[in-house]
């Protein structure tokens, strides 16, 4: 019996000291203040008790999509145009349905040749089928549009997860959030000014360069630019929004037509650079294309001498320009009066790459740094007072049996931060939360035992009978509670989001922790005080 | 000491007067769900924006009013006091409509800079002045390597030095004195004297700070709303489905009742205090569902123990024999984690009152029903299948126990 005990006692020694370990590791000394750095080193702390942003956003893959589509819009033409069918429109009919194609017009001769080049080409990514009057309609492929929307997404997130990093902050997290569609979570501790995050998370930073119809002529706002143009825009086509001076020093904001598929677009800039301009010393970005995007533009350029060109940001045309001779693969953005912070952050954003869609805030929670400091303030208080009014209460209530109860809920609460300092999960305010709650629910394991313990005593048992025979009964009941709690907290876990998740963990944990403790230590020590009085002498409780 | 001494009550006898009790809860509460203060939810599921703002003074609701109204925001919502009148706070709510989907933040930054002009003293915002009370570390940290006021030049050691002191500066507002300077002069210790020279004279102290921002769309708010009802019936499902297997299904359809009379009577609570259903309020009314189960589960243990022990006595007497039995620890237990809830709501804060609150009024009432609402429904099962004419006593359990 003597030696069982001592190996039980191992055992727990063994427990403390490991989990004593995974709250503090090896700290520099043993002052309070590098106790609470070590502390502070190993649980993370959620973003309700630091201060921080959490925000969710919504990549709109639907842009994306619609990219796709433009490009086989230009495809199809070009590839119509080489088996020199002419007549035939190919466009985009509906707004709304970006993965949707449609060929019309095609001259009856041209039926056949229509449909086999389609078949071809297109028939791997799009469902092609035959409309009325010599028309088909390509539908982009369910498969093939949800990879392309997953690819957008993750692109999404490379990209901010780059731009985030130029920010500083520490230990960012940025994923797919799950309860959404192409949504993604972005957690960024320690910041709360959000019109900076917002403007460099939201540029899209997708700089193109798009060949203006005509001679370069603009109007004062849409209605007129419509108004001349006919009333009717070439499916081919779109009318932009220029920033002031565009055109030339001091110009004002006008409306151009443009070429809609872009000469080169966002993928192909390989650098970006702040610069200035040598001629009048103002801020401007220097970007650079890739190779193969940069031979495709001189081959243009050059064949394109004499008409004009627009270069556009986020579907802002920032420079127009007549071509005066082939140009390689640089370039620069100027005008506007942009401003030495802006040409910086451009910069930084074409470098980074631009986003394959644009995004949407959807939610946005800022914690203040003072509100957290209070709320960790607030949180250990109501900690340490529900833990001594329980250890107190247990004292005047049990007796010798309450101080087994107070080590034993000590040793839980050890193990629960020891669990928190190892698994690196976070601990937040509701997790504080389910800490005191854990204290709470623990030593309702003891009460149970405790209570038998005695009902055991009245009915005429010996100390140690009864204290064998509490044990024993106790047990299944304190199973069950334990899983009704845990079933709860599991489903928390699954469904909760941040802070509630953060309680659901610790809750657990902290149950877990308590089967140890209340069942096991608590009877090692009951055994260890039994084994030091003689038979038949009665115990405190 | 013992608080019960072999108590002998007679809880069944006493089953209308809890039938009474529990009704009234139950109906105030739905009534006042349907047709008083309905659910009132929180900006979580609502969607909207709320910016909790922290005053240096006791704030003046018609000044934050006016200032409100000159930035156009008509109809949001000032709630102040917000938490103990000496923490100077107020939450100023928008609605979901006037938080339009394209630009989400629009009426937080709306409502920020309308304080910032409208406390802005003599112009200083106006004359480029910093506001010690709102700007970030390294915001502060740049004006000073800017302004340079202990002349160090544009060095690596300059840099650091300005931005320790920023730093110090942010940590002796955010850390030590909940956001808000009360003076500037207050800083001599925490930065240089030159630095603090250059502080009094071109920065001022708004008296205002933002603790924190929510701002929800409609979107998100509808996700988490269908989450909450998701994971509430599951809960209850399960609890259900364990108990069945542990016991049978009566003891588990008992059980399922009484924790929903649990959570319809803590919801009303809500309802009827108008306090609003945040996701923290669900977890705790899920958390609840998983505990208030304990004391039913050891009432139950008890009646089955007792079942197999003396099958000739009479349902009712036993029931009440088991719940006098086991009385004690149910009120031990409850009492136990009801005195650590209590503690969370009256020294947890602001954020956590809701969370606290359900903890606090679900275990009072899931105490309450495990023992008048589980246990009598046992009892009424049976009274129910003996008047058919079907065996009369309750199938005491499945498997011999463990």
């Amino acid at each position: 019996m003597k030696t069982n005990i001592k190996t039980r006692l191992i055992v727990i020694i063994a427990v403390l000291v490991v989990f004593v370990f995974g709250i503090f590791r090896v700290p520099h000394g043993l002052s309070g203040s590098a106790l609470k750095q070590a502390l502070l080193q190993n649980i993370h702390l959620g973003l309700d008790l630091k201060g921080g942003m959490h925000l969710i956003l919504q990549v709109k893959v639907d842009e994306a999509v619609g990219t796709e589509t433009d490009t086989d819009v230009a495809s199809i033409q070009s590839d119509l145009q080489k088996n020199g069918i002419a007549g035939a429109v190919v466009s985009k009919p509906d707004a709304n349905r970006p993965d949707f194609i449609q060929v019309a017009n095609v001259p009856a001769a041209h039926a056949s040749d229509v449909s086999s080049i389609l078949e071809n080409s297109y028939s791997t990514r799009f469902d092609i089928s035959p409309g009325v009057g010599n028309s088909w309609t390509l539908t982009m492929k369910p498969s093939v549009e949800n990879d392309l929307k997953q690819r957008a997404l993750e692109q999404a997130i490379e990209v901010i997860q780059t731009r985030t990093n130029t920010l500083g902050v520490s230990e960012p997290i940025i994923e797919p959030y799950q309860l959404g569609s192409y949504q993604i979570l972005v957690e960024l501790p320690g910041v709360s000014d959000l019109g900076r995050v917002k403007d460099v998370i939201q540029s899209t930073a997708r700089l193109e360069a798009h060949e203006v119809i005509g001679d370069g002529q603009s109007w004062p706002d849409q209605q007129s630019a419509l108004q001349a143009l006919g009333g009717y825009l070439p499916p081919d086509a779109e009318l932009v929004q220029s920033v002031p001076g565009a055109a030339s020093e001091g110009s004002p904001t006008a409306w151009y037509e443009l070429k809609k598929i872009p000469i080169w677009g966002g993928t192909d800039v390989r650098d970006a650079q702040p610069g200035q301009n040598p001629n009048t010393g103002e801020p401007e970005v220097d970007f650079y294309l890739t190779s193969a995007a940069g031979s495709k533009f001189s081959a243009w350029t050059g064949a394109n001498i004499g008409k004009y060109m627009a270069i556009v940001l986020d579907n802002r045309v920032q420079e127009v320009a007549v071509i005066k001779g082939q140009i390689g693969d640089s370039g620069n953005i100027s005008g506007g009066g942009i401003s030495q912070q802006r040409v910086k952050d451009l910069a930084m954003l074409l470098r980074t790459g631009a986003l394959p869609a644009s995004i949407a805030f959807m939610q946005e929670t800022t914690v203040g740094p003072s509100l957290g400091a209070d709320s960790i303030h607030q949180g250990i208080l109501a900690s340490v007072v529900g833990f001594l009014a329980v250890m107190i209460f247990m004292l005047v209530y049990y007796k010798g049996a309450g101080i087994n109860a107070d080590l034993a809920l000590f040793l839980n609460l050890v193990i629960l931060l020891g669990f928190l300092g190892f698994s690196g999960a976070t601990l937040t305010l509701p997790g504080i939360a389910g800490v005191i709650l854990t204290i709470g629910m623990g030593v309702d394991s003891n009460v149970l035992i405790f209570e038998r313990i005695r009902e055991e005593l009245r009915a005429g048992k010996s100390p140690s009978a009864s204290v064998d025979q509490g044990f024993a009964h106790a047990w299944t009941t304190i199973v069950d509670t334990h899983v009704t709690t845990i079933v709860s907290a599991a489903i928390l876990f699954i469904f909760g989001t941040g802070p509630v998740k953060g309680f659901a963990v610790t809750l657990t944990f902290g149950l877990l922790a308590n089967l140890f403790t209340a069942v096991f230590v608590s009877r090692v020590i009951f055994d260890a005080h039994l084994s030091r009085k003689l038979h038949g002498e009665p115990i405190s409780i | 000491m013992e608080l019960f001494h072999d108590p002998k009550i007679d809880w069944l006898g006493k089953k209308w007067y809890f039938l009474g009790f529990s009704l009234i809860f139950s109906v105030a509460g739905l009534l006042s769900i349907f047709f008083w203060h309905h659910l009132p939810l929180d900006v979580d599921f609502r969607g909207g924006t709320v910016v909790r703002v922290k005053f240096s003074a006791h704030p003046d609701a018609d000044r934050i009013r006016s200032a409100m109204d000159t930035a156009g925001l008509h109809d949001a919502r000032i709630q102040q006091p917000y938490g103990p009148a000496a923490n100077n706070e107020v939450l100023i709510t928008l609605s979901l409509q006037a938080t339009s989907a394209s630009a989400i933040d629009q009426g937080r930054a709306t409502i920020v800079n309308a304080l910032s002009q409208h406390y802005s003293q003599n112009g200083s915002q106006a004359q480029g002045k910093i506001d010690l009370d709102n700007v970030s570390d390294s915001t502060l940290a740049s004006w000073l390597q800017q302004n340079d006021p202990e002349h160090l030049g544009n060095t690596v050691d300059a840099q650091t030095r300005y931005q320790n002191q920023a730093t110090a500066v942010v940590h002796f507002r955010d850390d030590q004195h909940s956001g808000i300077i009360d003076s500037i002069d207050d800083l001599r210790g925490v930065v240089d004297p030159a630095v603090l020279a250059a502080l009094q004279q071109n920065a001022w102290l708004s008296g205002f700070s933002v603790r924190s921002v929510e701002v929800v769309g409609a979107q998100v708010g509808k996700v988490l709303q269908h989450q909450a009802e998701l994971a509430t019936l599951y809960s209850l499902g399960g609890m259900l489905v364990y108990l069945w297997f542990r016991f049978e299904l009566i003891y588990g359809v008992a059980a399922v009742v009484a924790c929903f009379h649990d959570t319809i009577i803590t919801v009303g609570a809500f309802s009827l205090s108008n306090q609003e259903i945040s996701l923290t309020v669900i977890a705790a009314i899920l958390t609840l569902i998983g505990y208030s189960m304990n004391d039913t589960i050891v009432v139950f243990d008890r009646i089955r123990e007792n079942l197999r022990l003396s099958r000739r006595e009479p349902l009712a007497a036993l029931v009440n024999r088991s719940i006098n039995q086991t009385l004690s620890r149910t009120v031990l237990t409850s009492g136990l984690t009801f005195l650590t809830v209590l503690s969370l709501f009256l020294f947890g804060g602001e954020v956590l009152r809701g969370f606290s609150f359900a903890l606090v009024v679900g275990i009072l009432i899931g105490t309450y029903s495990s023992i008048a609402v589980a246990a009598p429904m046992l009892v009424a099962y049976q009274d129910w299948r003996s008047r058919r004419g079907k065996a009369a006593s309750l199938p005491a359990a499945k498997k011999a126990r463990v």
